[in-house]
């Protein structure tokens, strides 16, 4: 029997849309004792670097309203303890594994990283985190569509591995740098990563975060998250990886229809480690009743009067 | 201690008004009442409470066979809708959760490198909302009649006294205010009777529970007079099982999760500057 809800990112097949998002999943172990992680499309890892980072100092997250604020600032233990330590455990639970990287200042680390990922089997896709608000910078490379196109580009020589660039929504138009990735060789997009954000406790005077300012997830960002997805939708071919605030079904849906072709599921992970589950027999249940033989058709069907 | 984890929705059977700020929480689980140890908490997910979306990580208060309790302080929003939840309501409760107090003897290191030779003194230390999860400890050593110092800065926020006694406990009081017991700060306290009581000091052994400039003050009397410190850190967290990493505390081997490692420290691991 064909399967309503398998959809390809790439060559990828993935086989339903439903994956979880960087940094949010841990490294799958923290939720086996909540749900059979089997049942998920894909998992994308917590963001590897080449050498371990610590992190940021704590505080590190605060709650906002229907959202939060994080400033990890890439906490992992380099790509060296990742393989060693958490990649045997990933590989064995037999879910298409994507690897998130990123690096600090040097963009030549992620041709490294990609390089390395490049000869491991079980690794299925890698996705350039060139997006996160939380590192000392004050340009980030999805910030630009030249160094976005050259990234992806000096990537895309070293692996042959699906590459998904995820991108940053603080820009002045965001389907420019979909297209700069795209027109570089991405296989797909993944969009959006956080907001920066400002959490002030007024008695203390003190920002909330001891780095200040954090990236804004949740709900309360889902809507910008729709619209940036359907923005893209309109400029490439590639498939989109939404997400931003994906809470149940009904969100998950709002994305396809703006044009994603597979979702993932970031800070309900932290409300509900069930979520994404949930999701996946929603989907099932709404193709069920709404007649959709294959969810890909959901993908970009929104209908709009103009 | 590696125990599987629940998530269910959980039963309420009682939710007990204590004073004007204070509520006890009865739930029915005999998993995790089964499975929860002192010092270990449960993520509890706050109903009808817009635009909050975190769980609530609370420290496990006591057990029964089949239920459990947890104290709660209304602080702001979120504990305030939990104070309204009505028995017979459910609650989506993930459990128990982190590492909790080492308390079996062949578990404790020996006062100052000495065995304790049977004999041993645990001296409990509470401040405010501190004592929730050190009474569930004290259950469990009151063998060892633990010697329980309780500090507030007013009499009503000074909590479970009755209980700690009838475990058969000796109890101290101190308030900010002197409101209750004597006036003052509960490691003042507890730095007197260190230095009253020579004999003590060999045989102690330090729990503590409270806001962080309290936990601060036991941990460096507790080096001051070589007696092992076990302290558990409060600290917001957003998934409480390890995920984001949000809840780290620097310690001498680098950042540890507070909801994983923790929330249970050995007090000289803590990196307390800048705490």
């Amino acid at each position: 029997m064909q399967n309503k809800l398998s959809v390809n990112i790439g060559k990828l097949k993935l086989k339903n849309p439903v994956m979880v998002a960087s940094g949010t999943f841990g490294y799958a172990e923290e939720f086996k004792d909540f749900i059979d992680l089997k049942q998920l499309g894909a998992i994308v890892t917590k963001t590897i670097t080449l050498k371990p980072r610590q992190g940021n100092p704590s505080p590190r997250t605060c709650e906002t309203p229907s959202g939060m604020l994080n400033s990890i600032g890439l906490e992992n233990p380099g790509m060296e303890g990742f393989i060693k330590e958490k990649l045997p455990a990933l590989q064995k639970i037999g879910v298409p594994l994507i690897i998130s990287i990123s690096s600090e200042d040097n963009p030549q680390e992620l041709v490294i990283l990609a390089r390395q990922l490049d000869k491991i089997k079980t690794v299925a896709a890698v996705e350039l985190n060139i997006s996160c608000p939380n590192l000392q910078k004050t340009k980030l490379i999805s910030q630009d569509a030249h160094s976005t196109y050259e990234v992806v580009k000096e990537v895309r020589k070293v692996t042959h591995k699906i590459i998904i660039t995820k991108l940053s929504p603080n820009v002045a138009c965001i389907a420019d740098i979909a297209q700069a990735a795209e027109s570089a060789g991405s296989d797909a997009v993944s969009l959006i990563n956080t907001l920066p954000g400002l959490c002030i406790d007024v008695e203390k005077r003190m920002p909330k975060l001891a780095c200040v300012t954090g990236g804004l997830s949740g709900p309360a960002v889902r809507p910008v998250a729709v619209r940036m997805v359907w923005e893209v939708f309109q400029k490439v071919k590639i498939p989109i990886i939404g997400m931003g605030g994906i809470m149940n079904t009904c969100d998950a849906l709002e994305f396809m229809l703006a044009g994603a072709t597979a979702v993932s599921i970031g800070t309900a992970n932290f409300v509900n480690p069930r979520t994404a589950i949930e999701i996946i027999s929603g989907l099932k249940k709404y193709c069920q009743e709404h007649n959709i033989d294959s969810i890909k058709k959901l993908t970009g069907s929104l209908k709009c009067q103009n | 201690m590696i125990k599987k984890v629940l998530q269910s929705n959980f039963k309420i059977l009682a939710n007990k008004k204590i004073g004007r700020d204070y509520f006890k929480l009865t739930f029915v689980s005999p998993e995790i009442s089964a499975a929860a140890c002192p010092g270990q908490f449960v993520e509890v997910r706050v109903p009808d409470c817009d635009g909050l979306l975190l769980r609530r990580p609370i420290g496990v208060h006591s057990v029964s066979s089949k239920s459990c309790n947890i104290l709660v302080e209304i602080v702001g929003p979120a504990t305030r809708a939990l104070s309204h939840k009505a028995a017979g309501e459910y609650l989506d409760i993930i459990g128990p959760l982190g590492n909790g107090f080492s308390f079996q003897l062949s578990a404790i290191p020996a006062a100052g490198g000495s065995a304790f030779g049977g004999s041993f003194q645990p001296i409990i230390v509470a401040g405010g909302m501190g004592v929730a999860p050190l009474y569930f400890l004290a259950e469990r050593i009151k063998q060892q009649k633990p010697l329980v110092l309780i500090g507030a800065r007013t009499k009503s926020q000074i909590l479970c006294e009755k209980e700690f006694k009838k475990l058969g406990c000796s109890v101290k009081i101190v308030t900010d205010d002197g409101s209750c017991g004597s006036r003052g700060r509960v490691t003042d306290l507890l730095k007197k009777i260190l230095s009253e009581n020579s004999g003590l000091k060999a045989q102690s052994y330090i729990y503590a529970c409270g806001p962080k400039p309290m936990l601060k003050a036991v941990s460096r009397i507790s080096q001051d007079h070589g007696i092992p410190a076990q302290i558990s850190l409060e600290e917001h967290m957003s998934c409480g099982i390890g995920a984001c990493l949000g809840c780290v505390v620097k310690t001498t081997t680098g950042f540890q999760r507070v909801c994983k490692e923790g929330p249970v420290f050995n007090s000289r691991e803590i990196i307390w500057e800048g705490l």
